[in-house]
């Protein structure tokens, strides 16, 4: 016990027992978070089950290539964060933060595209319940309804993205300021597994909502 | 464990190639199968994702079991709820006309009501 190393709190024997935990946490969290997604998926399902022609017509009128675009960049960005862990289990500051940043960068991005994706939506007149919704084709209450599901879901996955990016932004301010080492990096791999799971969210909704009427 | 970065890179051209293909399929008319083969892409994407980039792969088992949890409770809900749904009217009730009766509903009448 007594060669423990200063990155281990008290309550832990090891600096893998303290990883683990640590790593587990945040997969405890992350399967609550499968599910507050998952009653909108639910609510996806059943209203594309009941009026599948209606969600095909609406999802066509979505922009399916800002929507690739958009998946391109946040698998981009997975790929800058899992260097970034990687830079970290190395312990080294620069290249930790120069990802770090990175990710961040393309998490702006990948919001930047929603937004004016968002504003084209409200110049047509397809946000529910602002301006007066209009929508020509199929049965306008029923693609309404898939509106509605569309901004409830990419509106729950932007304010994760946004926690995201202020998360990364912390985490690269510390590592800039000498907070991690090789042994003690426990908050970036953390970071970068609730990163990787709002990825995974984004590549579920693409097909989903974008791609649901293009054939 | 310490992955080499020449791997991440090759998973990220790996997501991105199923990307592509997702993308492409969306507009050849498999008629209800793209649905099912665009659902299958996402799911290898995922698992890509969970294994290599979220380190699921050198987790320990209590790990990769919680990480497995969440979408198996994803799918508890989904089938369970969606048997309901889909089993309503396979017992004969008297029910009204849904397309005479609701004239606000210009278009399509839901299934299994």
């Amino acid at each position: 016990m007594s060669e423990k190393s200063a990155a281990v709190a008290h309550q832990f024997e090891t600096i893998e027992q303290q990883r683990e935990a640590a790593t587990l946490g945040m997969w405890v969290f992350l399967a609550t978070e499968v599910l507050f997604f998952g009653g909108l998926f639910m609510g996806y399902t059943y209203t594309r089950w009941s009026y599948p022609y209606t969600f095909e017509q609406a999802s066509h009128h979505l922009d399916a290539t800002i929507g690739g675009i958009n998946t391109a960049v946040l698998l981009l960005s997975s790929l800058m964060m899992a260097l970034a862990v990687k830079s970290a289990q190395l312990g080294k500051r620069k290249p930790l933060v120069t990802y770090l940043l990175l990710t961040a960068l393309l998490g702006m991005v990948f919001l930047g595209f929603k937004a004016l994706e968002y504003h084209e939506d409200y110049v047509d007149h397809i946000v529910p319940g602002i301006r007066g919704f209009n929508f020509e084709g199929g049965s306008p209450r029923h693609a309404e309804l898939f509106f509605w599901i569309y901004f409830a879901m990419t509106g729950l996955h932007a304010i994760h993205v946004t926690a995201g990016i202020i998360v990364i932004t912390v985490m690269a301010v510390l590592a800039w300021r000498r907070s991690f080492s090789s042994e003690h990096f426990m908050s970036v791999e953390v970071t970068g597994l609730y990163w990787h799971f709002v990825d995974i969210v984004w590549v579920f909704l693409f097909p989903l909502l974008y791609l649901a009427g293009h054939r | 464990m310490i992955l080499p970065t020449r791997f991440y890179i090759k998973v990220c051209a790996a997501l991105f190639a199923l990307l592509a293909l997702t993308w492409g399929l969306a507009y050849v008319d498999l008629g209800s199968l793209n649905l099912g083969i665009a659902m299958g892409i996402s799911i290898a994407k995922a698992v890509l994702i969970m294994l290599f980039f979220m380190h699921v792969r050198d987790s320990g088992r209590l790990v990769q079991l919680v990480a497995c949890a969440g979408f198996f409770w994803l799918l508890i809900l989904l089938g369970l709820a969606m048997s309901d749904y889909q089993s309503r009217g396979w017992v004969p009730t008297r029910r009204p006309d849904l397309s005479q009766s609701h004239p606000a509903s210009k278009g399509e009448v839901p299934r299994g009501l």
